[in-house]
Formats: structure tokens, C-alpha cells, sequence
């Protein structure tokens, strides 16, 4: 099965990547091969088989419930490309402010 | 001896006698990734001062007779994904160029605690996701045995500052064959432990259910000895496995007796080089006169795990990769810049009258993050994204990554099968030793196809060793593969260092 432009486009959106023409031209080309190849699975028949997520056969690893020093907010926000004392900083998210030269960032709590 | 030429087991054993001390050692490897490291690129970062304040002070502890760790005094070199407080953690990637943790992962903690001293960070692929290390953003990595050739990957600068005497011992990771297959090419050792056996906290994730951190070495004796050090249960990390970490280091002289070795029909089919042929059943030959008996055996679903592969890795690295948004860490695209482009296109579609599309324009959040992922990804990186993000949209997920997980499933059930038979399953870890450097690099299925015989491992959560077993006419190394069932890599280290006892591949260095 073959992906269309169309589609790369949509996953792009989707993975929040913006690729540019040449970018995706050749990402439909590339794609559309691997996925092509992919296709070679659907000749098992998998009706009864179970999926496995996970090698090991362990779930709800559960921890005592205790309070106990987390990361230092200061320590977290040290990598953050913008941020105040407080909160990460992002472009405004709500109302069309985000179009305001002087007001990119807001807080984001 | 240059304290370069010798093993890691050699060179503690002449720490602790007292023969050399660390300043020296250190100093001896630095001396060597100073001198040979501009053509061969293994590191990013060689942490010259800090290695040597470090030996130092291990050096004046030893000498007032406090107890040391189990690695005191010794360099090693781990691949730029384990998190170290403080200092810089690029995986490869521009996103995170200027990444700082603020904790250092469980196994650079053990690590320190043992008394290692940590000398740089290794090159790799790009969050991991290659076979080469051609997928750095920052650095092409060298071949030690022919620049001209890549290193394999993608823990290819691990693999490289071995086979170079550069670091007697490395750190990898290993999702689909990043610390076997590099070893393989460059002719050293290199493990990737059950999944669960080694702690991923701290370790930056491509896809959880797989990653696995594990030891490469000149031997397997030495290899033991990091593992040691590396594997045991952590509380933080939900997915490793409370169990007791055997002594590898202590029982691995002792061979392996009545061995039963299998051998994979499979995998000695189309698309496998003679030479490499040759080397492993010549190998599979030193056993058979060591006292192991051999047996075909047939893994039918083996063919069908490089697309099993390649839709379950995406599709966890593309939900592993939304973290970096451009928001908690790492890189930001310009603001500015881009709220002009945005601008711009608003007023260029309102001019058209294209309502539809001015209601499509993406808002300021959402192109920040796309504008960021973008700038700061590479194109293997994104292509991952993207086919990860396809497998796992409305429409095509039960078509590609349940279908996937199932066919995990039968590949499991293959080894387990298996390994009612054999005790190792042995065969090639690559089809052909390393490759020119640029030669798959514009055709991704091959590249992807060339991972065929170590991606089961992970897929199935079983351990597998890779140990040079010969060379090419053209003088490459060849790597021999050796899996085992879950939780036996006692086994996998005597198995390998038997090998080891009876033959020399693992003792050739190339010249540089």
C-alpha cells in the first residue's frame, strides 16, 4: 500500500513535524516503500494470536505511597527554553492575542 | 605493557597490585584519544580535567587504604543518552545540543559508585535510531579497521573508541541491535542484557518496550565485569526486574559443558556474505571441538521481524519523542521569526480569500512545536516520527502495529521453542562486515533490512552477545551472535569467553 502526499502532509501534522517540499517528496517516496515492504505481515494469519506489548510479564509494579522531595522546581525549569520563576512560558494559546508582537509567551499553568 | 594494550580485567588487576595508578592509566587513553580521535570520531566530549581529577582522588583513596569499587580507577566511555547531572547529554540530536539533566541516570550512578572514571561521551545515531552513526548531527564516526568505512551503530563511537584503545570498557544501548552489531564491525565485545536486567532510568527512551543498556569490551571477561556493575534492580524504573545479579565476573572461567548450540536455518539464506558465512561456521566448529553439539533448527517467524520491528520501534519513539516540544527542554525555534512567518501567511491567504485555509493555519502553539521538532530533528529522526505516527492513527492501527505486536508474539514463541532444544542460539550478527560510509544512506529499507538478524532479540526481550569470529579477505572484522533464553547471561558470557579461551580474533587491534 502506497501513502499519498496528501496523507504525509496530515501525519506531519500529526507527529507536529513541518517538512518542507523536497521534505516531502521524499518522505512519500521513502514511506511508501517501507510500507510496502510492511505489507509482507499480512500474509500470516494472526486471527488467534495475542498481541504482545511488553517481553515480561509484569504489570501494576506499585510503589508505598509516601511523600518525598521531588525535583526542585528551580532544578526543572533550568532547561527550559523560556520560562519565569514559576512556569514554563509558551506562545499564547487562547483568542487570537497570539498575534500580538509584544505578547508571544504566556504562562502556562 | 601500555596500560592501552591491556583488558580492562588486566588493567584493574595492575590498579589494585599497585603496578600503575589511575592518573597514568587515564592519562594513557587520553594520550591515545588525543592522537587518534580526529580521524576516527568516537567522542563528542572527552572530559580530559574532570576524568583526571577523578583518578586522582581514587589514586590518593587507594593509597589510605579506603575500600574502592569494583571498576576503581578505571576509564570508561559511555554513549551521549545516559543522563549525567550537569553535563551536557545531546543523544546526537540538536534538539537537545544544549541539554543539561539534572540527575544522572541509574547507571552512571552505579557507574560512579564503582569508582569508574567516566573519560567522555561516545558518538551514536541520532536518538539512537540508525546503523551507522552517519545519523549524528554533529559527527561522522570512523571504522578503526578502515575509515573509509562506518563504524556501525548506533552505538558506533562506543564500539569505535574500543576497537581503537581509546576506553577499555564502553557504554551502549541496544533497541534493535545498537550495541551487537557495532561490536560486530569494529571486532569487539558487546551485550545486550535481558530486557529488565539493566535500569533505563535515566536513559533517554526511543522505544520503551526494547531499550536495553549494555557493555561493550575488548572480551567477555570484561564485559562480565561492567555488566556487573551495570545490571540490578531499580526501584524508579517499573520495568526492571528485582532479582539477584549473579557474580558474571567470578564463574565466567568455567565453560559451558554439553552445550547444545543451534543454528537457524534461516539465517543463512539469501543476502548473506560468504566470508561472514564461513567465519561463523568455522566458529560454530571451535565449539563442536570445545565438546558443544550443534543442531538446526528452523524460527520461521524470523523473516517477519524486521517489519515487526520497524512499526512497534517508530511507533514508540514517535509517542517517546513528543516530549520534546520545545517547552520543558531542549531547543526552541525563533519566536519572533516565526510569528512573522505565521503573520505572513495569514495575510497571504487573506488576500486569496482562502477562508478554509486561514481556518487550517496552524496557531502559535502548535507551529512553535512543529517549527521546533523540525528545525531540531534529523531526517531519520522525523522519518521514524512520521511512520510511527502513521502505524498508530485511526485507520491503520490495527493494520500495522497490532498486527505488529502479534507477530512479536510468534517470534517469541519461536525462541521459546527454540529453547527447549538448545541452550545458545548462534549465528551472524550483520550480513556483511561494515559498509562504505554513505552507501545506504539515501535508501532507508536497506538500512533497516541490514538489522535482520539482532532486531528478534529485542522483540522477543532476550539477551544476545556478539564476539569477533573473523575477518574478512579485506581485513573487517566479523561478529558471531550468540542469544540465549531470559536472565541467562551468565551463560552468554561463558559461552562467549570460551570462544575467547580458544581463539585469538578478539585480541587483534587495527593499526590506526
Amino acid at each position: 500500500m502506497t501513502i499519498s502526499r496528501k496523507e504525509v502532509e496530515k501525519v506531519a501534522l500529526l507527529g507536529r513535524l513541518r517538512l518542507s517540499d523536497d521534505e516531502l517528496d521524499k518522505m512519500t517516496t521513502q514511506l511508501g516503500q517501507i510500507l510496502d515492504y510492511m505489507d509482507l505481515l499480512a500474509e500470516l494469519d494472526t486471527d488467534q494470536v495475542e498481541p504482545m506489548a511488553h517481553a515480561l510479564d509484569v504489570s501494576d509494579v506499585l510503589r508505598d505511597d509516601r511523600v518525598r522531595p521531588s525535583l526542585d522546581r528551580r532544578e526543572a525549569l533550568a532547561g527550559a527554553p523560556n520560562s519565569d520563576d514559576q512556569c514554563y512560558l509558551v506562545p499564547a494559546v487562547l483568542g487570537a492575542c497570539g498575534f500580538a508582537p509584544d505578547s508571544t509567551c504566556r504562562r502556562l499553568n | 605493557m601500555s596500560p592501552i594494550e591491556l583488558t580492562a580485567t588486566q588493567l584493574l588487576d595492575e590498579l589494585r597490585s599497585g603496578l600503575i595508578n589511575s592518573v597514568e592509566a587515564t592519562r594513557a587513553f587520553l594520550q591515545q584519544i588525543g592522537q587518534h580521535d580526529e580521524s576516527i570520531g568516537a567522542f563528542l566530549r572527552v572530559d580530559s580535567e574532570g576524568a583526571l581529577d577523578r583518578a586522582e582522588l581514587i589514586d590518593r583513596r587507594r593509597k589510605q587504604g579506603e575500600p574502592l569499587g569494583r571498576l576503581a580507577g578505571l576509564p570508561v566511555a559511555v554513549k551521549d543518552l545516559l543522563s549525567t547531572r550537569g553535563e551536557p547529554t545531546s543523544c546526537a540530536s540538536r534538539i537537545l545540543e544544549n541539554f543539561r539533566p539534572p540527575y544522572d541516570a541509574t547507571v552512571v550512578a552505579n557507574l560512579k559508585a564503582a569508582d569508574a572514571v567516566l573519560i567522555g561521551r561516545t558518538n551514536m545515531d541520532e536518538f539512537a535510531m540508525g546503523g551507522s552513526t552517519e545519523n549524528s548531527a554533529f559527527q561522522t564516526t570512523r571504522n578503526p579497521w578502515d575509515t573509509s568505512r562506518i563504524p556501525g551503530g548506533s552505538s558506533g563511537g562506543s564500539a569505535a573508541c574500543v576497537a581503537a584503545s581509546m576506553a577499555p570498557l564502553a557504554v551502549g544501548s541496544d533497541t534493535g541491535g545498537s550495541i551487537r552489531q557495532p561490536a560486530g564491525l569494529c571486532g569487539i565485545t558487546g551485550m545486550k542484557p535481558t530486557y529488565g536486567r539493566v535500569s533505563r532510568w535515566g536513559l533517554v527512551a526511543f522505544a520503551s518496550s526494547l531499550d536495553q543498556i549494555g557493555p561493550l569490551a575488548r572480551t567477555a571477561e570484561d564485559a562480565a565485569l561492567l555488566l556487573e556493575v551495570l545490571a540490578g534492580h531499580d526501584p524508579r524504573d517499573s520495568t526492571s526486574i528485582d532479582r539477584p545479579v549473579p557474580e558474571y565476573s567470578k564463574t565466567i572461567g568455567k565453560p559451558l559443558e554439553n552445550l547444545r548450540i543451534g543454528l537457524v536455518r534461516e539465517h543463512f539464506g539469501e543476502g548473506l556474505d560468504a566470508e561472514v558465512e564461513a567465519a561463523v561456521r568455522e566458529a560454530v566448529r571451535v565449539y563442536e571441538s570445545l565438546g558443544a553439539t550443534v543442531r538446526e533448527l528452523s524460527m520461521p517467524h524470523g523473516k517477519y521481524a524486521v517489519a515487526a520491528y520497524y512499526i512497534i520501534a517508530p511507533s514508540e519513539a514517535s509517542s517517546n519523542l513528543a516530549r520534546y516540544d520545545g517547552v520543558h527542554y531542549g531547543r526552541r525555534t525563533d519566536e519572533a521569526a516565526m510569528m512573522a512567518e505565521l503573520e505572513a501567511e495569514r495575510k497571504a491567504l487573506a488576500a486569496l480569500g482562502d477562508t478554509a485555509a486561514l481556518d487550517e493555519l496552524d496557531d502559535p502553539l502548535v507551529r512553535m512545536y512543529r517549527r521546533s521538532r523540525s528545525e531540531g530533528f534529523g531526517a531519520e529522526v522525523k522519518r521514524r516520527i512520521m511512520l510511527g505516527t502513521y502505524a498508530l492513527s485511526a485507520g491503520y492501527y490495527d493494520a500495522y502495529y497490532k498486527k505488529a505486536l502479534k507477530v512479536r508474539r510468534l517470534i517469541r514463541q519461536d525462541f521459546d521453542r527454540a529453547f527447549e532444544q538448545v541452550d545458545l542460539i548462534a549465528g551472524p550478527v550483520a550480513p556483511t562486515p561494515a559498509y562504505k560510509i554513505g552507501e545506504k544512506i539515501d535508501d532507508p529499507l536497506s538500512m533497516y533490512l541490514f538489522d535482520l538478524y539482532t532486531v528478534s532479540t529485542n522483540l522477543a526481550g532476550i539477551g544476545g552477545i556478539s564476539i569477533p569470529c573473523g575477518q574478512s579477505g579485506g581485513g573487517l572484522p566479523i561478529g558471531l551472535h550468540l542469544q540465549a533464553p531470559p536472565f541467562e547471561e551468565e551463560r552468554l558470557l561463558r559461552g562467549a569467553w570460551m570462544f575467547q579461551q580458544a581463539t585469538d580474533w578478539h585480541r587483534r587491534r587495527p593499526s590506526l
